[in-house]
C-alpha cells in the first residue's frame, strides 16, 4: 500500500486526483494524497470550510474520487458523526472508513466543541487535522495552533510586537483527554511515517485523531521546494514532536536522528524573519529553542 | 385511536410512525419532552434508530445534515436560542436540498431571556429555504409531521420542512388526538426515503462545493423555485392525507366562517382556537366576523390569502413575533399580496401580542376587534400592554 513514484496516469486515477488548484509545493495536498491511497475506495469523507475544501472541489470539477462532503466550518466532526449513525442504522458501517477532516482553525478553534462531542460519543470516525499553524484560507491570520513568535496578519510582529505571543496549543493532549482509541501526530516530511499511522487506524474502531504538520508555502513564506524539508526540520528540531498514543497513554515517539537547532529550521520561513533582525530576536529564538527543548524532554524525542 | 396526549407526545408518536432512521438533538425548553419520548422509544425498541445524543444545536442539525446525505431520514427538534444556534446547518441543508424534518416549539427569543412562547425563532429562519408549517392543536402537529415528510421527500421538493408548535401551549398541553393505528397505511402514504443523489461509497459524488460567481445565483434561483412550486405538493400532501386517515386541517390555508364576513382575523398556531371562540360568540350575536388561518408560512400562499380577503373590509392580523425596526411580519406580507392584485379595498390591521408567553385572552381578542374596526394600516402595533410597567423606572 506504500506509495512509490507515480506516474501521471497513475495521478489521474488517484482517489485524491491532480487537477485541484492548491499552490505549489502545498503540503497539505501531499498529506490527502497519502493519507487517501491508505483508506481506500470505501471512503466517505467531510471536509471542513478552508484551503482543502476551496482548493479541491471548485464546482464543476472535484478532485475527490470518494463520496466528500463540505457542511461548514465547525461541523466537519458532527457530520461525520451523522454519516456513521446512518451507516451504522442501514448496516453498511462495516468496511466503510468514515473520514473528517479540517484544518487547524476548523479543528482547535472553531471545531473544538463538535469535535469533542464526536470523541465523547465514541463515532467511528478518523478525524485528522491538517496543521498548518493559521487561517490560511482567509489570509494567514492567527488561529489556536499558531506557533510562538510567528508572524501572521492578526498576530503581526511589529515595532512592539515578536509575532504571536502565545505558544501554540496542545490540541493533540486535549484530543488524549478523551481517552479515545487512538491519537497520532505525523508531518507531510514523512509520509512513511504519517501512511503507518494511517493504515493503523484502519483496525482500530472508534474515534482516531490524527494530526499532520502541513507546511504552506505562502502562508509560512518560504520557497515550494523546501515544504518537505521545513516539514522534517521542525521534526528534527523537535518543535513538532511525532507520536502515537492509545487511550490517553503515549505508545510510540519518533526518535530524532539528527538533532537540528530551531534556527535552521526558523530561518527558511518569512513568518520568523523578525527574528533576525537584531539581538532581540535572538533572546526569541532561544525561548523557541527552549520550547523545542521542553519537547525533546517530555516525549523522549533523543 | 382516540388518546389523551400531551402535545410532546402526539408528536413524538407521529415521528415514530414515520420511521426516521437517526435522530439528533440538544435539549432545550420546550421542546424536550418531544426528544424525551423519542430516546424512550429507541431505548425501548419500539423505534429502531440512532438517537445521536448531542453536545449542541448546532451539531444536531450537522449530524441529520449529513445522516440525510447519506439518504437515510432524520429528525431533529428544537426552539429559540436552539434554532437560532441551528441557523446556519438549516440554511446549509436548505441549499444543499436535503429533505430533513425539524419541530420548532415556537419560543421567544433573547433578550430577556424567556422560555414561553411566541414566533419570534421560527420567523428567523424564513428566508432559509425551509417550509415552515404552523400546527394549530395537538391533532394537526400529529398530523403535520407525517405530512412533513411526504412534502420533504418529494423529488420535486427536497427541502428541510420545519413543522412549527407553540411552545407549552400546544407542547405541554394535553388534548385528544386521534392517532393511526396501521402504519402499513403510513408506509403506502409515506413510501421510504429515494433520493436520487447519496454519500456511497459504490457511486462518489461531491457535495457541498464551492459555488464561484458562475453559478452560485442559479443554484439559488432553483432553491427558490424549489420552495415557490410546492404549494401544489402542500396541497397534495393534505389532500393525499385526508383520503387515507381522515384528517382536513387546511393545507396552504384554512378558512372559519368567512362565507358573508366583512371583518376577518388572520393568525397562526394554537392562537387560533381562541380567535374561533370569540368569532363564534360574536357570529350568534349577528356579527360578520370569520377566520383566515396561515397553515404555509413558507412558502407564502400569497394568492390563496388574496382570494380569501379580496371581498372583505377589515383584516386583522395576529402578530406573535416582530420585525425590529420595520413592523408586523405577516401583515406586511399580506398588504404586499394585495398590493400584488392591485387590491386596495382590503384594511390590513396588524398587532404584536402575546411576545414572550403573555396570554391572549378572549377580551383580548374582543378588544382588539373592536379597536381595530376603527383604525388603518396599522403595522405591528404592540397591542395589549401594561402601561404600568412602560413608566417605571427601573
Amino acid at each position: 500500500m506504500l506509495t512509490n513514484i507515480l506516474t501521471k496516469e497513475d495521478t489521474h486515477k488517484q482517489l485524491f486526483t491532480m487537477g485541484h488548484t492548491g499552490c505549489s509545493g502545498c503540503a497539505q495536498s501531499m498529506a490527502v494524497k497519502l493519507i487517501m491511497q491508505v483508506l481506500g475506495k470505501n471512503t466517505i469523507a467531510t471536509s471542513a470550510t478552508g484551503c482543502l475544501e476551496v482548493f479541491s472541489t471548485k464546482f464543476p470539477e472535484s478532485s475527490w474520487n470518494i463520496p466528500w462532503i463540505h457542511s461548514l466550518f465547525e461541523n466537519s466532526a458532527a457530520i461525520a458523526s451523522g454519516i456513521e449513525a446512518a451507516l451504522q442504522i442501514t448496516g453498511k458501517k462495516e468496511g466503510t472508513t468514515v473520514l473528517s477532516q479540517a484544518g487547524d482553525g476548523g479543528t482547535a478553534d472553531i471545531g473544538l466543541q463538535a469535535l469533542s462531542g464526536m470523541f465523547e460519543r465514541g463515532h467511528d470516525v478518523l478525524y485528522v487535522c491538517y496543521d498548518n499553524g493559521a487561517y490560511m484560507n482567509t489570509g494567514y491570520q492567527r488561529s489556536g495552533l499558531t506557533p510562538y513568535d510567528s508572524y501572521t496578519t492578526t498576530s503581526p510582529s511589529g515595532k512592539i510586537s515578536f509575532g504571536n505571543n502565545r505558544p501554540k496549543k496542545y490540541m493533540p493532549e486535549i484530543a488524549m483527554a478523551h481517552k479515545i482509541p487512538y491519537t497520532a501526530v505525523a508531518s507531510a516530511g514523512y509520509p512513511i511515517d504519517l501512511q503507518k499511522k494511517v493504515k493503523k487506524t484502519l483496525s482500530i474502531k472508534g474515534p482516531k485523531y490524527l494530526q499532520v504538520d502541513v507546511p504552506c508555502v505562502p502562508g509560512w513564506k518560504y520557497e515550494p521546494r523546501y515544504s518537505v524539508k521545513i516539514a522534517q526540520l521542525a521534526v528534527q528540531s523537535g518543535l513538532y514532536p511525532l507520536f502515537e498514543a492509545e487511550y490517553g497513554k503515549i505508545t510510540s515517539v519518533k526518535k530524532i536522528s539528527k538533532k537540528v537547532p530551531v534556527e535552521e529550521y526558523l530561518k527558511l520561513q518569512g513568518r520568523f524573519k523578525h527574528l533576525f533582525k537584531n539581538e532581540a530576536g535572538k533572546a526569541e529564538i532561544e525561548k523557541i529553542q527552549k520550547i523545542a527543548d521542553e519537547n525533546i524532554e517530555q516525549f523522549g524525542l533523543l | 385511536m382516540k388518546k389523551v396526549l400531551e402535545g410532546s407526545m402526539a408528536i413524538s408518536d407521529s415521528i415514530r410512525m414515520t420511521e426516521p432512521k437517526v435522530i439528533s438533538a440538544y435539549p432545550i425548553t420546550p421542546q424536550t419532552h418531544i426528544v424525551e419520548h423519542l430516546s424512550q422509544m429507541v431505548a425501548d425498541g419500539d423505534l429502531k434508530a440512532e438517537y445521536v445524543m448531542v453536545e449542541s444545536e448546532h451539531s444536531a442539525a450537522s449530524v441529520v445534515l449529513g445522516a440525510s446525505a447519506c439518504g437515510v431520514r432524520t429528525y431533529t427538534a428544537t426552539a429559540a436560542q436552539g434554532l437560532l444556534y441551528m441557523e446556519e446547518v438549516i440554511y446549509n441543508i436548505a441549499g444543499m436540498r436535503l429533505p430533513v424534518v425539524l419541530t420548532v416549539a415556537n419560543r421567544a427569543v433573547s433578550a430577556p431571556i424567556s422560555i414561553w412562547n411566541d414566533m419570534q425563532d421560527s420567523m428567523a429562519l424564513r428566508d432559509s429555504g425551509t417550509i415552515q408549517l404552523v400546527a394549530e392543536n395537538n391533532q394537526e402537529a400529529y398530523d403535520m409531521h407525517i405530512q412533513a415528510y411526504k412534502i420533504a421527500e418529494n423529488p420535486n421538493v427536497m427541502l428541510p420542512v420545519m413543522v412549527c408548535v407553540d411552545g407549552f401551549v400546544l407542547t405541554h398541553t394535553f388534548e385528544v388526538v386521534e392517532t393511526i393505528d396501521d402504519i402499513e397505511k403510513v408506509r403506502e402514504y409515506l413510501p421510504p426515503l429515494n433520493m436520487k443523489y447519496t454519500l456511497d461509497v459504490n457511486n462518489p459524488f461531491s457535495f457541498g462545493t464551492v459555488g464561484e460567481p458562475s453559478v452560485y445565483i442559479e443554484t439559488r434561483f432553483r432553491l427558490s423555485n424549489a420552495i415557490n412550486n410546492c404549494k401544489s405538493i402542500i396541497v397534495d400532501a393534505a389532500n393525499d392525507y385526508k383520503e387515507m386517515f381522515g384528517k382536513y386541517e387546511g393545507a396552504l390555508i384554512d378558512t372559519y366562517k368567512m362565507d358573508d364576513a366583512d371583518t376577518v382575523i388572520v393568525a397562526m398556531g394554537s392562537v387560533l382556537g381562541t380567535i374561533k371562540d370569540v368569532v363564534d360568540g360574536l357570529r350568534e350575536s349577528g356579527k360578520k366576523i370569520g377566520v383566515l388561518k396561515i397553515r404555509s408560512f413558507r412558502p407564502f400562499p400569497a394568492d390563496e390569502i388574496v382570494d380569501a380577503l379580496k371581498n372583505i373590509k377589515n383584516a386583522i392580523v395576529i402578530e406573535k413575533a416582530v420585525s425590529l425596526g420595520k413592523g408586523g411580519i405577516l401583515s406586511c406580507e399580506i398588504r404586499d399580496a394585495l398590493y400584488q392584485h392591485r387590491i386596495n379595498s382590503v384594511n390590513v390591521n396588524g398587532y404584536v401580542m402575546g411576545l414572550g408567553g403573555r396570554d391572549i385572552t378572549p377580551k383580548n381578542i374582543y378588544d382588539l376587534i373592536i379597536k381595530a374596526e376603527k383604525e388603518e394600516d396599522v403595522d405591528g402595533e404592540f397591542f395589549g400592554l401594561n402601561n404600568e410597567l412602560l413608566n417605571k423606572v427601573f
